[in-house]
């Protein structure tokens, strides 16, 4: 969807991007990380050529941008700054139909489309349509920035530390709402940050830069895994490891088909089925196969009679849907070693323990 | 810097209650004056010159709307050109330049403009446009240069032309600063059209220097308040543009 061949930017005799090479597919989100005054933001001012490279070539959708009309192509492309940007003499209205005026849409049409957008980011386009930017929360305003941008459905979307102006909670959120909003648009978007967590959380490829050279194009959980060189290992943190907890899902750690017990069964049952796994606890479930409660390999021992009678509560229980991180948090917090895992209907679906976490996260060094 | 100041005194104007007092020391003034006048027997005196005051009021108001629209087709243009990337770095010369029509006195430019123009309404209108002009070029700069980078990029990054960034996005957040601007030179125009009549130019500093030879004050004072109440209304007038047509996101009186 967007190719980058070569392409170098020299101010004066300073090279601010050095011969950057590098394709984003349709409908990834792409990420360009790195300190300040690594040549990212140039990068991606390029490809709607706010700034122009002094060499090589940028395609957008298999066009060379340099035979486009500037003005043309700006407009096809969707732009989020980091201090968002709102014109305060117009009001949210007219602010997210900036770019259906400009390309001459039928206004009835646009205001439409305005009031449409709103909604997809949860405001009220009956309470906000006719505001002006001075009359909205920096959240709010940061949500119409974002639609602003997505109101003449580009298919391909620059960002520019779009959310770096929010504070830490709204953040979270917003980056929530917007992942959701992509999940289901799936534009191509190139995304500055110099925020690690955002990276990880929103990429789904990360590139690295230093000093104007891209040092490592490649998924989160690969730059994470495997850094290419010592910058980018001290780059992404010491703790990156833990980072990559965000990136797998329980559902593929966990430890699938598990032994279970029913209320009806017998402690000696419940004892044979523990022995034969090696575990120490078992899980009970319910007629339909929900998750109900533990019975202890100790209790089986010394105690006579059925699970019911000497059954425990669950110390916490994960949703297959949540990642590593919460999963490892929870353990930590109930001071277990593993967690029963259910789905949305409360469903027994497997267990994640510290060794089945160690393994997934090991699993990408296993395979080299 | 005076823009800032600009918007300051007009954010104390918007309080309530500084409003209606000013509003009511005034009238309370404005009758007290009318009844000690009254009194005198000036006001009577003062009707009879009522023709000569239409009159020349009317002449007044022309001097002053043909220098101030010549001022402001020249000072918005040049004050936008002047913030362009290309002539941004001649905005400091030119202001001096245009500066010189301030510094140097009114009555001296018209003394000069005469020797050019000959005598009448033109070296008149010359002089006022002079003194009008740098207001307005300094306040259009100023409103522009006060438009923030990021608006500019973010509305560039949306394919705006550079024409359409001016007229939708700088023009409308430059404009309440560019409005005072013009509300300050117009105000100071009206004072200074007296001068004229001393070129044959006309206005009502006729009936103010012929007052002030003829040692008759009801005929300074036919002169003086209507010329005064131009100023107060003209004043009025704009302030009630800038509440009105600055738009309502960027308007700090609303």
């Amino acid at each position: 969807m967007i190719r980058l061949d070569r392409v170098t930017k020299m101010f004066g005799p300073i090279t601010a991007v050095d011969a950057v090479d590098m394709e984003v597919p349709a409908g990834a989100v792409c990420v360009l990380l790195g300190p300040s005054g690594c040549g990212k933001t140039t990068t991606m001012k390029m490809i709607n050529r706010l700034i122009p490279p002094s060499s090589g070539k940028i395609y957008v959708d298999g066009r060379d941008t340099a035979e486009i009309d500037e003005v043309t192509l700006r407009r096809s492309i969707g732009y989020v700054i980091q201090q968002i940007g709102l014109f305060p003499n117009k009001t949210v209205e007219d602010n997210i139909c900036v770019v259906p005026d400009l390309l001459g849409w039928d206004r009835r049409k646009s205001r439409s489309r305005a009031a449409e957008l709103l909604r997809m980011v949860n405001l009220d386009p009956g309470i906000f349509l006719k505001r002006y930017p001075k009359e909205l929360s920096g959240g709010q305003q940061q949500r119409v920035g974002v639609v602003r941008a997505l109101a003449a459905d580009p298919p391909v979307l620059l960002m520019d530390e779009p959310f770096g102006a929010i504070d830490p909670i709204n953040r979270e959120v917003i980056q929530d709402e917007f992942m959701k909003l992509q999940a289901e648009l799936k534009k191509t978007i190139v995304f500055v940050s110099h925020d690690i967590d955002e990276a990880v959380k929103m990429a789904s490829r990360i590139a690295i830069f230093r000093d104007g050279r891209l040092i490592q194009y490649d998924t989160p959980d690969n730059i994470l895994a495997h850094p290419t060189d010592a910058f980018v290992a001290e780059f992404v943190g010491s703790d990156r490891t833990l980072k990559r907890l965000r990136l797998v899902k329980v559902e593929d750690a966990m430890m699938k088909e598990p032994p279970r017990v029913r209320a009806e069964d017998t402690l000696d049952t419940a004892l044979r089925l523990m022995e034969e796994h090696g575990h120490y606890a078992v899980v009970m479930v319910g007629p339909r196969g929900r998750a109900r409660g533990l019975v202890r390999v100790e209790i089986a021992r010394d105690k006579k009679g059925t699970v019911a009678e000497h059954q425990e509560s669950l110390p916490g229980v994960i949703n297959i849907d949540d990642d590593l991180r919460t999963a490892v948090s929870l353990m930590f917090t109930h001071g277990v070693t593993w967690l029963a895992c259910v789905d949305h209907d409360g469903f027994y679906k497997g267990y994640v323990s510290q060794r089945s976490i160690t393994n997934a996260l090991g699993a990408t060094y296993r395979d080299d | 810097m005076a823009a800032a100041r600009i918007m300051a005194a007009a954010k104390l104007m918007d309080v309530p209650s500084v409003r209606s007092g000013m509003r009511f020391a005034f009238i309370a003034g404005a009758f007290a004056f009318g009844a000690y006048l009254q009194a005198r027997g000036v006001l009577s005196g003062i009707l009879q010159h009522s023709s000569d005051v239409t009159y020349l009021a009317r002449q007044h108001l022309a001097l002053t709307a043909i220098s101030g629209a010549l001022a402001i087709g020249v000072g918005l243009p040049l004050g936008i050109v002047l913030t362009r990337q290309r002539f941004r770095r001649y905005a400091n010369a030119v202001t001096q330049i245009v500066n010189l029509g301030t510094t140097i006195p009114t009555l001296a430019i018209i003394a000069l403009a005469m020797s050019v123009f000959g005598i009448g309404a033109p070296p008149a209108i010359f002089g006022l446009f002079t003194l009008t002009l740098l207001p307005i070029v300094l306040n259009t700069i100023a409103g522009l240069r006060m438009v923030p980078p990021h608006l500019i990029e973010a509305a560039r990054g949306m394919g705006m032309t550079p024409g359409q960034i001016l007229r939708r996005v700088e023009l409308p957040n430059a404009v309440f600063v560019i409005l005072a601007g013009i509300r300050t030179a117009l105000a100071i125009n009206v004072g200074t059209v007296p001068l004229a009549f001393l070129i044959g130019g006309g206005g009502l500093g006729e009936l103010i220097f012929t007052g002030i030879d003829l040692m008759e004050p009801t005929m300074l004072l036919a002169g003086a308040i209507p010329t005064a109440l131009l100023a107060i209304f003209v004043d009025f007038a704009i302030g009630q543009c800038q509440y009105w047509l600055v738009p309502r996101g960027v308007n700090p009186l609303r």
